[in-house]
């Protein structure tokens, strides 16, 4: 890899922890299995980076017909470096856009946006559990956890083989790995959230991370409330900004007052507790919602 | 290039340059005060506030259209008790000029809105965001009907202190443009925002049904642009004294001249902020820029420009 020598520069970095909206330079765009590993330089975004947080990328160049910011979950965020690498899946236009990628094109990034995962305060053993890409932001959270002294439990699963992404590397951050595929192309054959009633009650983890789509997210929190386990759920969402002003990433979230509010998944989340969600009711705005009427 | 000033006199109002955010694209502030000092805009407009605290509508909320999107939000937001305790006392405190939004489905839910409002320091003017169905007449738009868009105005003046002004905020979705904006206007309005959003809606080739969780949906973004300036362009024809606040798709500041040349005195920079942060403190700068390189000094030199046949003299 090299370093680039020509100017990226923050555009606006107004506090010290709050995002930072620069313009980045591809210093890599590789791809492994079915998706992109992208890294970028971006200056500022790295060191303000903590596992769970994303960033949003403009896409299309400038100008571009394509207005809507795509995000992703941050993998890596290298302070020495100063750049920060996402995982993408090409979707539709926006995404192949990101994919075409050569070293050296610019691309606008925000970030990092959102809440990161929260940390146990003392060590215990954690699960973590990804579908598909969804492992991007489990590698750092692996090694903050270790550092914490935790014993990290990483559960990966995908469609199939191709869908996995870092199953090499997670055995080097992780005490334990378990990797599934529903068509049994490696791993065990079936669903990431079947190992784990077993894995959760085994180790007695009391913190499971989870990240993928919402089903398996739905999944992972009923098995931890059912081990008295505390899980964290970064959802993806689909986002037009990820800086909190469109308000059409919503999902309906349980607050400390009992009261479900429609909460932006860019701000509030896009990790939640897990028993916090309404994972049910994703997609409708349910009765007793604050709001909503009659 | 010449020196240029862009403090601009909109509706009585003065401001430290003629580029505002626009209703629903910037939140309550704080959002984009990460990026850069909401003071330093001409004004910031909130969204759309209401009475009563409000969930919005289901997911999905948005569709990315050609240079544009389709949102189906719903005026998500938390009443006008919470806005007036947390929004606007942040707004007013950080030295922002605040452009208060107010949407209602009854003519009594804006005469409420507007009387708590104007009772506010620091409101720098009202807009009322008539394209809200009014649910005493049928679902009918507000803004699609001149009686009901006048009644609206003339209740909400009279409830606003006399030196604040009302800014009317008209829909596109018309036949005709001219005739809303000259009721409103008689129905004691200071001056106009335009437009709202276009109505629209996709449907999922894959899924065959429609896109959105509430099926219709606004467009806006820079797809919308040329209509926008089309209704400034008509309005100002017709009454060129009315104080016009352009918006629709504006993303330069090239854009915003364009909303200058057709009639508007200032513009709201909208959903390009969503794919920019930045956009509405780039847009005042580039749009200094854009009069320096032709040698205006004021925003004022070019506020209906365009109209003017070529060869007229300037």
């Amino acid at each position: 890899m090299r370093t680039p020598m020509t100017a990226t520069y923050p555009i606006a970095a107004r506090t010290e922890a709050g995002p930072v909206q620069a313009r980045g330079e591809v210093v890599s765009n590789t791809p492994v299995g079915d998706y992109f590993h992208l890294t970028l330089a971006a200056p500022g975004i790295a060191t303000r980076t903590r596992p769970g947080q994303f960033v949003a990328l403009a896409v299309g160049g400038s100008p571009s017909a394509m207005l809507l910011r795509r995000a992703f979950s941050v993998y890596r965020a290298d302070v020495d470096a100063d750049t920060v690498g996402i995982v993408l899946a090409v979707h539709g236009k926006g995404t192949a856009w990101l994919a075409a990628l050569r070293s050296g094109d610019r691309v606008d990034v925000v970030g990092p946006l959102g809440r990161p995962f929260e940390l146990p305060e003392r060590p215990t053993d954690c699960v973590l559990v990804a579908g598909g890409y969804g492992s991007a932001p489990m590698f750092g959270l692996a090694g903050r956890l270790r550092e914490r002294g935790c014993a990290v439990h990483l559960v990966l699963g995908a469609a199939t083989e191709s869908r996995l992404f870092g199953v090499a590397e997670a055995e080097r951050v992780a005490d334990s790995v378990t990797v599934t595929t529903d068509d049994g192309t490696t791993g065990v054959r079936g669903l990431v959230t079947d190992p784990l009633p077993d894995l959760v009650g085994r180790t007695r983890a009391r913190q499971v991370y989870a990240c993928g789509p919402m089903a398996m997210l739905r999944a992972v929190s009923a098995v931890a409330e059912a081990y008295d386990a505390r899980s964290q759920c970064a959802v993806e969402e689909a986002m037009a900004c990820g800086v909190g002003v469109c308000m059409t990433c919503v999902l309906p979230v349980v607050g400390d007052d009992g009261v479900t509010r429609m909460v932006r998944s860019c701000v509030e989340g896009p990790v939640f507790a897990g028993d916090r969600v309404r994972w049910d009711a994703v997609g409708t705005i349910p009765e007793g919602t604050w709001g909503r009427g009659t | 290039m010449t020196d240029v000033d862009l403090t601009t006199n909109v509706a009585g109002v003065t401001l430290p340059n003629p580029v505002m955010t626009a209703s629903g694209c910037a939140a309550s502030g704080r959002e984009l005060d990460q990026f850069f000092d909401v003071a330093e805009l001409g004004a910031f407009v909130t969204k759309s506030i209401m009475l009563q605290p409000r969930s919005g509508r289901p997911t999905p909320r948005m569709a990315e259209t050609p240079s544009g999107m389709l949102n189906s939000i719903g005026l998500q937001g938390p009443g006008i008790e919470a806005f007036l305790a947390n929004d606007l006392p942040w707004l007013v405190a950080r030295g922002a000029r605040a452009v208060v939004s107010i949407a209602g489905s009854t003519v009594g839910e804006y005469v409420e809105l507007a009387r708590r409002v104007g009772a506010c320091d620091g409101v720098a003017a009202v807009e009322v965001n008539i394209s809200c169905p009014n649910v005493e007449n049928r679902g009918l738009v507000f803004a699609c009907d001149p009686a009901q868009a006048a009644t609206v105005t003339a209740e909400v003046r009279r409830e606003v202190p006399a030196d604040v002004p009302v800014l009317a905020k008209l829909s596109p979705d018309v036949t005709d443009i001219v005739a809303v904006a000259e009721s409103v206007m008689s129905a004691g309005a200071t001056g106009l925002s335009m437009i709202n959003t276009l109505l629209g809606m996709a449907i999922d080739p894959d899924t065959l049904r429609p896109v959105l969780g509430g099926v219709t949906g606004g467009l806006s973004g820079p797809g919308i642009r040329p209509v926008a300036v089309r209704c400034v362009w008509q309005v100002h024809a017709a009454m060129p004294e009315v104080p016009i606040i352009g918006v629709g798709g504006i993303r330069t500041g090239a854009d915003a001249l364009e909303f200058l040349l057709a009639g508007a005195s200032a513009v709201q920079v909208g959903t390009v902020t969503f794919h920019d942060p930045s956009a509405p403190m780039r847009v005042v700068s580039e749009l200094a820029d854009e009069l320096a390189r032709r040698g205006y000094g004021k925003p004022a030199e070019v506020v209906g420009l365009a109209h003017q046949r070529s060869g007229d003299a300037s």
